[in-house]
């Protein structure tokens, strides 16, 4: 059988950046739509400490579910990221290095760096870059991180972002994704068909919108409260005032807009207010955050 | 002294490794670097008979200068001192001040001389400024004429205080006649050591000049000039549409865009499903330039052929995984689209006009359900005006229809995969849908034209409703302060209102902007969101579509600038009537008695402002004030020409008319010869300056005259 399995692709890459220094770290708890939303980025990659890590970070996109019968178009896909802080002068070699090391012989091969820089408006945050295109098959995203959390960032991180679904399909050479071996004797299908086909009935057709707006205006409101109330704080207070609580507020928020979204129920211009209301929240959490973590004081107020 | 001895002259190989630079930015990217180390050598001194040349590559900028002096002239300068007063004393000795001025200039006393200016003798010293060479002068502005280079938007790739880029500068290369410069540019030392293509040459190799650099880099996968990679891409394209017996979509941007992306340009062929074929032309070449930037190849009728045409950036595909990778690819795309295709069409195209009540078009002007509505108006009263003028195309019912489907397709999934396929889309589901062609066509073409070189509507019921679209764009944006100004214009309003000219123009279609621009802002205040527009908005538009016109008269139809402004100070409200006069002003231009005529107008306006009078403001001219057989022979050949214009104007001949107009010329020129304009007596001389103006009013309703031969022209 062709190529490696879903779950050997993990260790595969797990192993390799692990390698380069990288902390393994876990998936966040808390739903996301992006391997950047785990606070391991979000947050790290504020301030002047070095810091290298890899994790594996199943996102949802309610919007993008298909009832499982896409076979490229999933609501929730993995991504296995990596952030090097600062980035390395040699990390383009290195992400080459890392496709040879999960069995892409790169002379058999066209692979290219194409222009696409990557925002992401609800966290006040981007980047430039590329995306990395193997035989005109997208397979990651490269970014230069400029800022997070509306903040300019100093030193600059590079952010991985590999699509593994893609890479194993590309690896296997199987037409779907619920045909991919994920391990010696089941298939992605055995394991992840039922989540895709029930999260996509309940989020365009179940889901109570009413409910969801609800419970959005809640964590908003928390979060705020919580990054409001840590002005003025001091000494031990301050130290473990939980501001990754706020964060994780502002994570749900997100995910809730997201669910929305898919029910159909925000049109284009409360889409833009809503979002902006939870960059506000991030970018306010992200500067609390360096503070107190003791880094420079934000430089730059949020970006439109 | 010796003879000018032969000046030395020296090479430089100049090149800056980056990670992939955008393919798009670096056609500029490569001009504007040969301009700034064009300019910044001329600042030097050091531009004669110098040749620049820039090249680019993804991975790197390079400039190759020939021909450079290896050292700037020795220039001779006088510097002056003291007046003689104070430089000597009562003796003739020199004094304290000569002596520090001796001193500063690094000069004996004895060497000084004296020199006579404008203002006396003063003491003066020659110095001799030493050139400095090449090497100096190039290792201070081959850094500032990288960094110069201006993009879009560039990035830190280590800081904040980090050098700022358009991608990560990783080396550079300069080399002056075999020798390395001692540069660094954003931090990176320059040396004699290139980079070859990521996979197909080494990552080290050393240079010792241009064609040395050029050849090694060619044996190490990087073709450094862009027109040898188009060339590359053209022949082999070539080769394989001929192989197969079929032809190119051709597409002259996307070989641009293949020429930049890659450094190492080979073309593949790869095939497709002839199943997808059932998908309309349109969609399928876009899914393959879109995301894949394959060209599409087709038959000798036309029709599109089941394969496509790949530019890889390796030297071969020896085991046919390239080709079979973007085969899988092309085949995942396809059945998305092929699935978009069926499920927009479970309903009807107008069912999906509720759903544009979702989509914002602009916040205060609301939602593309309302534009919807105000669009359909507009359509409707330009039709029935074309109608009543006994256009037979125009049909109201059917520009109404288009309209109202025009936008449906904003909601349709295949338009959100494919923005680019707006329209487009939205035509082709009316027509499998069976709208009839006509209404049809009109949807799939109402965004038209894109550009100066875009076709118009196809026919007369999608020019409306592509002119209505436009208007309602150009109305709407302005009345809530959506102003185009310098590189802002997010509505694209400055093609907007250049779709319209052009529209207008090339359909020949008799339109008075003033009233539609009217009919625009009666929609905008009857209809959602009944804003109001006030007078001065609508002359502002006006003023903003003629802009445009303007624009296209003298840019593409080659008008001089005088010839245009003298035409629209007689008025362009209807932009064909505008375009005739332009072709009879242009072709009697030429004639004896024209120019002469247009200076004399020209003389007549500005003794009319001199004087204060308005032209046409009522005073009529008595002829039994006139003294002099000068003005009363200019009163009648006013006269008699002046009906004369006016019949010629109405049946539209306005060469002849202009012609009249410039029989005038004898009587104007006896005028001015025998009469004195500005008499003492004050009736006699209101009378004469009335005469004048009403000449003035009279023959100016073609063309300006006054306006013509400005300097703009010489």
């Amino acid at each position: 059988m062709k190529g490696l399995t879903f779950q050997d692709l993990i260790l595969k890459l797990s192993q390799f950046w692990v390698n380069q220094g990288c902390v393994l770290q876990q998936p966040y708890d808390i739903e996301v739509g992006a391997g950047t939303m785990h606070p391991e980025t979000f947050l790290r990659v504020l301030g002047p400490e070095p810091y290298r890590v890899g994790y594996v970070q199943p996102s949802r996109r309610p919007a993008d579910g298909r009832y499982g019968e896409n076979p490229n178009r999933l609501y929730k896909h993995s991504q296995f990221q990596v952030i090097l802080k600062p980035a390395p002068v040699d990390i383009q070699d290195l992400y080459l290095k890392s496709l040879g090391a999960i069995g892409i012989n790169l002379k058999e091969h066209d692979i290219r760096f194409e222009e696409d820089n990557w925002e992401s408006p609800t966290l006040g945050a981007w980047g430039i870059g590329w995306q990395i295109l193997l035989d005109g098959l997208e397979i990651t995203q490269f970014t230069y991180f400029q800022q997070s959390g509306g903040i300019d960032l100093d030193p600059i991180s590079v952010e991985l972002t590999y699509g593994l679904e893609r890479i194993c399909a590309f690896l296997q050479g199987v037409e779907s994704v619920y045909d991919l071996r994920w391990s010696a004797d089941k298939t992605y299908g055995d394991i992840r068909l039922r989540e895709e086909q029930q999260l996509s009935e309940y989020s365009f057709n179940r889901s109570d919108a009413s409910a969801i707006r609800a419970e959005f205006e809640l964590h908003e409101k928390e979060a705020k409260e919580l990054v409001d109330g840590f002005k003025g704080t001091a000494g031990k207070e301050r130290e473990r005032y939980p501001l990754l609580a706020a964060y994780d507020h502002c994570l749900k928020c997100s995910h809730l807009f997201n669910l929305m979204d898919a029910r159909g129920v925000i049109s284009t211009t409360e889409r833009a207010a809503l979002m902006g209301r939870v960059r506000t929240v991030a970018c306010r959490t992200a500067a609390a955050y360096l503070e107190q973590i003791g880094g420079a004081t934000p430089r730059r107020e949020v970006r439109a | 002294m010796k003879g000018p001895a032969k000046e030395k002259r020296v090479e430089l190989l100049f090149e800056v490794g980056c990670e992939e630079i955008p393919a798009g930015m670096l056609a500029k990217a490569e001009e504007e670097l040969r301009t700034n180390i064009s300019k910044l050598l001329s600042a030097e001194n050091l531009s004669d008979g110098v040749e620049v040349e820039t090249f680019s590559a993804p991975r790197r900028l390079t400039a190759w200068v020939r021909g450079l002096l290896a050292k700037q002239p020795d220039v001779e300068a006088e510097v002056t001192g003291p007046p003689k007063s104070v430089a000597y004393d009562a003796v003739g000795a020199p004094t304290r001040a000569a002596l520090s001025f001796a001193e500063k200039q690094g000069a004996h006393v004895n060497d000084l001389y004296l020199m006579q200016t404008a203002k006396g003798e003063y003491l003066a010293a020659r110095q001799i400024k030493l050139g400095r060479t090449a090497e100096q002068i190039l290792q201070a502005i081959l850094p500032r004429a990288v960094h110069d280079l201006t993009w879009p938007r560039s990035m830190t790739w280590t800081g904040l205080e980090g050098a700022r880029f358009i991608r990560p500068i990783r080396w550079v290369v300069a080399v002056l006649n075999g020798k390395s410069l001692k540069l660094s540019v954003a931090g990176i030392a320059a040396g004699n050591t290139t980079r070859g293509h990521r996979f197909l040459g080494s990552s080290s190799i050393r240079v010792k000049n241009f064609s040395d650099y050029e050849k090694r880099l060619h044996s190490n996968g990087v073709i450094v000039r862009p027109s040898r990679r188009e060339d590359k891409i053209a022949k082999e394209l070539e080769a394989h549409a001929k192989r197969s017996g079929l032809h190119i979509h051709e597409d002259a941007e996307l070989r641009k865009l293949v020429t930049y992306l890659n450094e190492f340009p080979s073309v593949i062929q790869g095939n497709f499903d002839p199943a997808f074929l059932s998908l309309p032309d349109e969609i399928l070449v876009t899914v393959m330039r879109g995301h894949q930037k394959y060209f599409a190849v087709e038959k000798k009728n036309g029709e599109l052929a089941p394969h496509f045409l790949a530019v890889i950036n390796v030297d071969k595909d020896f085991k046919g995984l390239i080709r079979a990778g973007h085969e899988r690819v092309l085949r995942a795309r396809f059945a998305d689209a092929q699935f978009f295709w069926e499920a927009d069409q479970k309903c009807r195209l107008a069912d999906y006009l509720p759903k544009l009540e979702r989509v914002t078009y602009e916040s205060r002007l609301g939602s593309y359900r309302d534009k919807v509505e105000r669009v359909r108006s507009i359509a409707r009263w330009l039709t029935e005006q074309w109608f009543n003028l006994g256009m037979l195309q125009a049909h109201v019912a059917e520009a109404d229809r288009a309209a109202e489907l025009a936008k449906c397709d904003l909601a349709t999934e295949m338009v959100r995969e494919f923005t680019e396929l707006q329209g487009i889309v939205g035509g082709l589901y009316a027509r499998a849908q069976g709208e009839p062609d006509e209404v049809a066509d009109a949807v799939y073409d109402h965004y038209r034209p894109v550009g100066l070189d875009d076709p118009i509507p196809r026919n007369v019921t999608g020019c409306a409703v592509a002119l209505a679209d436009k208007l309602d764009s150009v109305v709407g944006c302005f009345a809530v302060g959506v102003v185009p100004t310098g590189s802002s214009d997010p509505y694209a309003l400055r093609r907007a209102a250049l779709g319209i000219v052009k529209i207008v123009l090339d359909r020949k279609l008799a339109l008075s902007l003033s009233l539609a621009i009217g009919a625009a802002a009666k929609a905008l205040l009857t209809q959602k969101p009944k804003r109001g527009v006030t007078p001065a908005q609508e002359a502002q538009i006006l003023e903003f579509i003629l802009d445009r016109a303007k624009f296209v008269f003298r840019e593409r139809e080659g008008y001089g600038y005088d010839e245009v402004s003298a035409v629209f100070r007689a008025g362009a409200d209807d932009l064909v009537d505008a375009q005739k006069r332009l072709a009879s002003l242009k072709a009697i231009r030429k004639s004896k008695n024209f120019e002469p005529l247009a200076v004399s107008f020209k003389r007549i306006r500005k003794i009319l402002e001199k004087a204060g009078i308005a032209i046409g403001d009522g005073r009529r001219v008595n002829p039994e004030l006139f003294e002099n057989a000068a003005e009363r022979e200019l009163y009648s050949a006013v006269r008699d020409a002046a009906s004369k214009v006016q019949a010629l104007k109405r049946a539209g001949k306005y060469q002849e008319a202009l012609e009249a107009i410039a029989g005038l010329r004898k009587s104007v020129d006896q005028f001015f010869d025998g009469v004195m304009v500005m008499a003492e007596n004050e009736a006699v001389r209101n009378n004469r300056l009335t005469l004048l103006a009403e000449l003035l009013r009279e023959f100016t309703t073609v063309a300006d005259f006054s306006e013509l031969g400005g300097e703009e022209r010489r």
